[in-house]
């Protein structure tokens, strides 16, 4: 099954912190609670598995060499779209695509569930620019996927990964103030370690074949 | 503009290049453009030709932000500032895509990624919507060195330790831990090359900088 292998893949083999270092940005400042660190979590996976396949879309339809044959078929010419490669434009557009996005899911979550609203407060539009979300797009345009629902099921594979990773150090971090970390270590030099450690970790997933 | 000319390099302005590299490093003290600085640090040559990339979208988005900070309303900042950089990006692909394309294939991602480092939104926002061009460009220029700084120091250790060659650019591979080593029984770390050691190389990096300079204990 290329879905389960896909997903799992996404969640514990490539997964987006500990492989790729994706999301590092807000993975570091936001995990000092299990509480808030769900909630960005959450949001990360729910921006992810929208942007991921709209970017796939528009990456099959418009930006991909011989993406706009439709558009020939459509107005009756031979060859004229078909030969562009756009692909040039894929940064731009994914970006614009991310930041709409995020917007939209923003003035959503203000409407319709104003006390996440208020918890996740400056989170929310951050997501925008965390590397995560970009990253996830453009994995998805480099590792070719064959249909909407395998990148579909990338996207939320890989937020459920970022998720389970902030929450796993976000947990650690509320116990390691107790600890007797060395004084120059204390904060995030003892954050990057505790990351590398559960790094090793999760490379013990490595060449599990579904 | 004041009347009085400041000269180009006063020591105000040379302190803007200056703290970047130490107290106010965007890795280590700011956290920062952590996303693509370890990925990418398994060798020597795209850990230089990445440092090289950002410091260019540093100073030329901090450029020219600053020359349009006084036009740009204040609620629409970010989507100017995303446009501003994505486009300077660009150019960076496709510069590096003609000339270095080995090097592009190794970077993968990572120069698109640079649209979304934290370091350039940051100063962006930080400074050069604050201050005049020429600052700005400093500006640019200082925090891009800090962040080519820690990028290079984690590669020449992963890749000396894990493999005991360095990838210079232009000159390839280079052998520097010598055959009579092998013999005698020394052996490469593999796990130096592996992801998580990125994360626990900074976090050292992190330790002996915050050992020598005090002040940055976090309480």
């Amino acid at each position: 099954m290329d879905y389960i292998n896909i997903f799992i893949r996404s969640i514990f083999i490539d997964n987006m912190v500990f492989a790729y270092f994706f999301g590092m940005c807000s993975y570091l400042a936001v995990s000092k609670t299990v509480n808030t660190s769900l909630g960005l979590g959450l949001a990360v996976t729910f921006v992810l598995s929208i942007t991921v396949p709209v970017n796939y879309l528009l990456n099959d339809y418009v930006l991909g060499e011989g993406a706009l044959v439709w558009l020939d078929n459509l107005l009756g010419l031979e060859n004229k779209f078909a030969t562009y490669d756009l692909s040039f434009l894929s940064f731009i557009m994914f970006i614009a695509v991310i930041a709409s996005m995020v917007q939209l899911v923003e003035m959503v979550v203000e409407k319709f569930a104003p006390t996440l609203y208020s918890q996740l407060g400056i989170f929310l539009p951050l997501i925008a620019v965390n590397c995560a979300i970009l990253g996830g797009s453009l994995f998805m345009q480099e590792r070719e996927y064959a249909n909407l629902g395998e990148a579909t099921v990338f996207g939320v594979g890989s937020g459920i990964g970022w998720l389970l990773a902030i929450v796993g150090i976000a947990a650690i971090r509320e116990k390691i103030q107790y600890s007797d970390v060395p004084a120059p270590l204390r904060g995030l030099g003892i954050t990057f370690i505790v990351t590398g450690l559960m790094g090793v970790a999760f490379m013990s997933f490595m060449g599990i074949q579904l | 503009m004041s009347s009085e000319k400041e000269p180009l390099f006063s020591a105000k302005n040379l302190k803007l290049i200056t703290t970047p590299l130490g107290a106010q490093n965007p890795i280590t003290i700011q956290v920062l453009g952590i996303c693509s600085a370890l990925a990418v640090t398994v060798k020597l040559e795209p850990a230089i030709v990445l440092s090289i990339s950002v410091m260019f979208v540093t100073v030329f988005s901090n450029l020219i932000i600053s020359l349009l900070r006084n036009t740009i309303p204040a609620r629409i900042r970010i989507i100017v500032q995303l446009v501003v950089v994505a486009s300077l990006v660009i150019i960076v692909d496709q510069v590096l895509k003609a000339f270095a394309y080995e090097v592009s294939l190794q970077l993968s991602v990572f120069v698109g990624l640079i649209i979304t480092n934290c370091i350039i939104m940051g100063r962006l926002e930080a400074f050069a919507l604050g201050n005049k061009p020429w600052p700005s460009v400093l500006d640019g220029i200082g925090n891009g060195a800090g962040y080519g700084f820690i990028l290079i120091v984690v590669a020449f250790f992963r890749e000396l330790l894990g493999t005991g060659f360095l990838t210079l650019p232009g000159l390839g591979a280079i052998q520097i831990v010598p055959d009579v080593f092998y013999q005698w029984g020394y052996a490469n770390n593999g796990f130096m090359i592996l992801p998580p050691m990125a994360l626990v190389v900074v976090g050292i990096i992190i330790w002996v900088q915050r050992s020598r300079n005090k002040d940055l204990i976090e309480s």
